[in-house]
Parts: C-alpha cells; sequence; structure tokens
C-alpha cells in the first residue's frame, strides 16, 4: 500500500500554486490522475519518484520514502518511469536500452516479445517511430519489476492507431506483472479503459477520487468538457 | 635546412598532458555547472572564463607570483618534492592547465545542457549513480561536445605564447615550445626558418579543426537519419 501526503508551493505562471494531496493507494492498482495542465499532475508524479522535494511523507509498503528529515534516493525506489518525450539513451540498441537498467536477457526478450518489439531488439532507438520508442520505455520501466510503475502521459504524443496498441500493450504488462500503476492522462478513454480508479487533480488539490465509473460516467460530459 | 622538431615535440608533449589533466578537473567542474541552481554559479562561470579575457601577461604575472619559490605554494613544492614551479616544464603545464580551463569548461558544461534531462533521470531512475550516469549516458550522447572540448583545449595549448614565455622562458629541450621558437627566429630575423615553423603550424591547426567540423557534420547526418 502507498500512503501519500504531500505538500509543495510551484510557481507557474499564474502566480503560486499549492500543491496539496493525500492519498491511499492499494497494491495493484492502476490509477489514472487527471486534470487540466498546471493542476500539478506531473509534479506529483516526480515527487513519488524523488525526481523533486516536497514536504510531508510518502510510505510505500512500510518503507518511508519521504518523512519530515528524510528523502529517500529515486535511485532506491524502484520505480519505473515512462516520461511524455521517452527519455531512451540514444546511443544504444533497444536491447541495450533494457539492460542498462537490470542484465537480466530473459526478461528483456520477454517484454520485447510482449510488446511484439522482438525483430527490432538491434536497432538503435533512434531510427524507431514514436509509438515503438514509448514502447522501448514502457519495457525499460518494467526492467527491474519495480514496485510502482509512473507514466507522464504515454500516449500523448502518438497518432490513433499507436496509442490504442500502447494502451493494450499497457493494459496486458499490468495485468501480468500486477504492478501498481499511476498514469497521468488527458485521455478519457484511454483512461476509462486503463484505471481502476481516476483521481481528478484541480489547482493542485484533489478534487474527485472515485471508481472509473464514478468519476467518469456519472460526470462524462464534464470531464469530456474538460480534458477534450 | 635542417628543422629542429623539439620545439614542436614540447608543444605536443605540452598540450596533451594539458588537455588529460585539464579533462580530468573540468568534467566534475562543468557537469556541477550544468546542473546546479546555486547563486554562486554566475560567479565561477565568470572566474572560469577569465582566461578568455584577460591579456596572457596579467595571467602570466600572477601564475609567476604564485608559483615562484618565494611564494606558500612554489616553496611548498620545492621544499618538499624538489619541483620548480617557475621556468620548468611543469610550472608550464600549471600555467597551461589555467589559461585552457574555459576551452575545456565551456563546450563540456554546453553538452550537458543540451542533454535531455529525462534522459538523465531516467538512469537515475534505473538505479544509476551520478558517476555511472555521467560515463554512460551523458558523454556518449555529447560526443562532438566532448571533441570540441579535447580539440580545442589540444590546439589551443599548442597555440598558447604569452603565458608560456612569462612563466617558462626559453629553455631548449625544456620550455622553448613552437611559438616561442619562432617568437626568437623573428627577432634575430630568421625568417626562412620563422615561414617554416609558422607553416607547420598553420597547416597543422587547419588539419585539426577541420577534423573536428567534418566529425560533427558527420555526427548531425546520424542524428537526422
Amino acid at each position: 500500500m502507498i500512503l501519500l501526503d504531500i505538500h509543495k508551493v510551484l510557481h507557474g505562471s499564474q502566480g503560486a500554486l499549492h500543491l496539496d494531496v493525500q492519498l491511499e493507494i492499494q497494491k495493484g492498482e492502476f490509477v489514472v490522475i487527471m486534470g487540466e495542465s498546471g493542476a500539478g499532475k506531473t509534479t506529483l508524479l516526480r515527487v513519488l519518484a524523488g525526481l523533486e522535494k516536497a514536504e510531508g511523507k510518502i510510505e510505500v509498503e512500510g518503507v518511508h520514502w519521504l518523512s519530515e528529515n528524510k528523502m529517500l534516493a529515486c535511485q532506491k525506489r524502484n520505480i519505473g518511469f515512462v516520461f511524455q518525450d521517452y527519455a531512451l539513451f540514444e546511443h544504444m540498441t533497444v536491447e541495450q536500452n533494457l539492460l542498462f537498467v537490470k542484465e537480466d536477457k530473459n526478461l528483456a526478450e520477454r517484454l520485447l516479445e510482449l510488446t511484439e518489439l522482438s525483430a527490432l531488439a538491434k536497432r538503435n532507438v533512434k531510427s524507431l517511430s514514436g509509438g515503438q520508442k514509448q514502447r522501448v520505455s514502457l519495457c525499460r520501466a518494467m526492467m527491474h519489476k519495480p514496485k510502482l510503475l509512473l507514466m507522464d502521459e504515454p500516449l500523448s504524443s502518438l497518432d490513433e492507431k499507436m496509442r490504442s496498441k500502447l494502451q493494450a500493450e499497457i493494459a496486458k504488462l499490468h495485468r501480468l506483472f500486477g504492478t501498481t500503476t499511476i498514469m497521468v492522462s488527458h485521455d478519457a478513454d484511454a483512461s476509462y479503459a486503463l484505471a481502476d480508479r481516476i483521481v481528478v487533480l484541480d489547482q493542485g488539490k484533489v478534487i474527485k477520487d472515485g471508481t472509473k465509473d464514478e468519476v467518469l460516467k456519472k460526470e462524462q460530459k464534464m470531464v469530456y468538457s474538460l480534458y477534450i | 635546412m635542417m628543422i629542429d622538431l623539439a620545439p614542436f615535440l614540447l608543444s605536443f608533449k605540452l598540450a596533451g598532458l594539458t588537455t588529460v589533466i585539464l579533462f580530468v578537473l573540468a568534467l566534475p567542474l562543468s557537469w556541477y555547472l550544468s546542473q546546479t541552481q546555486s547563486r554562486a554559479k554566475p560567479v565561477l562561470e565568470a572566474l572560469t572564463a577569465l582566461p578568455i579575457v584577460l591579456p596572457p601577461s596579467v595571467i602570466g604575472f600572477y601564475i609567476l607570483i604564485v608559483l615562484s619559490p618565494n611564494s606558500a605554494l612554489g616553496g611548498f613544492f620545492e621544499d618538499l618534492f624538489g619541483v620548480k614551479l617557475v621556468f620548468s616544464f611543469t610550472g608550464l603545464v600549471v600555467a597551461s592547465c589555467f589559461y585552457s580551463l574555459p576551452f575545456m569548461v565551456q563546450p563540456l558544461q554546453s553538452g550537458f545542457e543540451s542533454l535531455n534531462k529525462h534522459m538523465l533521470e531516467a538512469s537515475y531512475l534505473a538505479g544509476k549513480s551520478t558517476l555511472q550516469t555521467l560515463w554512460h549516458v551523458a558523454l556518449p550522447n555529447m560526443k562532438p561536445a566532448l571533441l570540441t572540448a579535447l580539440i580545442i583545449t589540444f590546439a589551443h595549448t599548442v597555440g598558447e605564447f604569452g603565458v608560456v614565455l612569462m612563466v617558462g622562458g626559453s629553455i631548449p629541450g625544456e620550455t622553448k615550445v613552437a611559438s616561442v621558437a619562432i617568437y626568437e627566429m623573428v627577432e634575430v630575423m630568421a625568417y626562412g626558418q620563422a615561414h617554416i615553423y609558422s607553416a607547420i603550424m598553420v597547416l597543422m591547426s587547419f588539419v585539426v579543426l577541420l577534423c573536428v567540423y567534418i566529425f560533427n557534420h558527420k555526427q548531425k547526418k546520424i542524428g537526422i537519419l
């Protein structure tokens, strides 16, 4: 279980924004975080990953990642992170990107097979399409069987066809590995398809938190008007 | 006419050593400058860039004072290791490291700054330390900047004159590098020899720079493909 109670002041173009988030996330849960641009979604992910400082506490399966006097280094958190811009190691091949995280050839082969990338294993990542790059990024994030998988709008830079393919692969990997997953997304359809639970952030605060049916179906009109 | 190659060899030895030492010293400094948001950053950047704007005579003058046997540092080295830091090859290396510092730091810093920040973060999240990230992720992704830093530092050290003359003088085989040798030839009006030495310097510098530009051009092409 993940217990999160964080506070951080962000300085954006529209003045100071107080990010105040309290969440309790169950093991294996797939949570989608939605909200307008500048609501603090990405910052929340980055604080969870240990890439940004914040006040408060984060406890993951009994281990303190963040407390009053200590912040666990991001290297020690065992997190998988999928960035919106892929952030692949561009001088390496697909396979090398995965093996850089962990020298586990069997797992790398299995992940590439699951995402239908085996034929591209020896290709340099620079030569791949956007969709392929994002799938490599997803595989790389799974290489050390993370406790927590964080994804920052992984679908947003892809076209419709690629988006549904990646969406299916995210669902497949989540089903197989059972990793607790938090994904930031603007895409209501993908969120509905993938999420167990949807959290809506506005101005740094949680304004909606419930199952996908509670948040999206009942409020579909409102949500669609907000995000699409 | 026999050409004495000793000054050239000395220039290369000096430039090679300076480049290696500066690479080791400048790597952590340029990495720090590229990653920090500290208020001390502009101060450090200005200090690092000073040798670009200062007359070589000013740098040479201060280095002479700091390294002279009467100074604390110079005295320490002479007493403890028996090494003379002025009018010696060791002194030239120390002086060159100061003089060429910005030519190593600045290309490396801008190379680090141009890297995708998320790519470095992905390495940290994969459990890699800063040193591992620097070596296995950052440097291989900024080869043009790396090559520019190394070659320009080397070439700039070969081209040094003022600082070298002030700190090293002109001791054959010890501190008489190519640029100082040419100066002396012109002084004694040995224009024929000065021409040959100068032509070698021009040709060498051009070939080195041409190689850098060809390499960088190729890297860009690979990046596009």
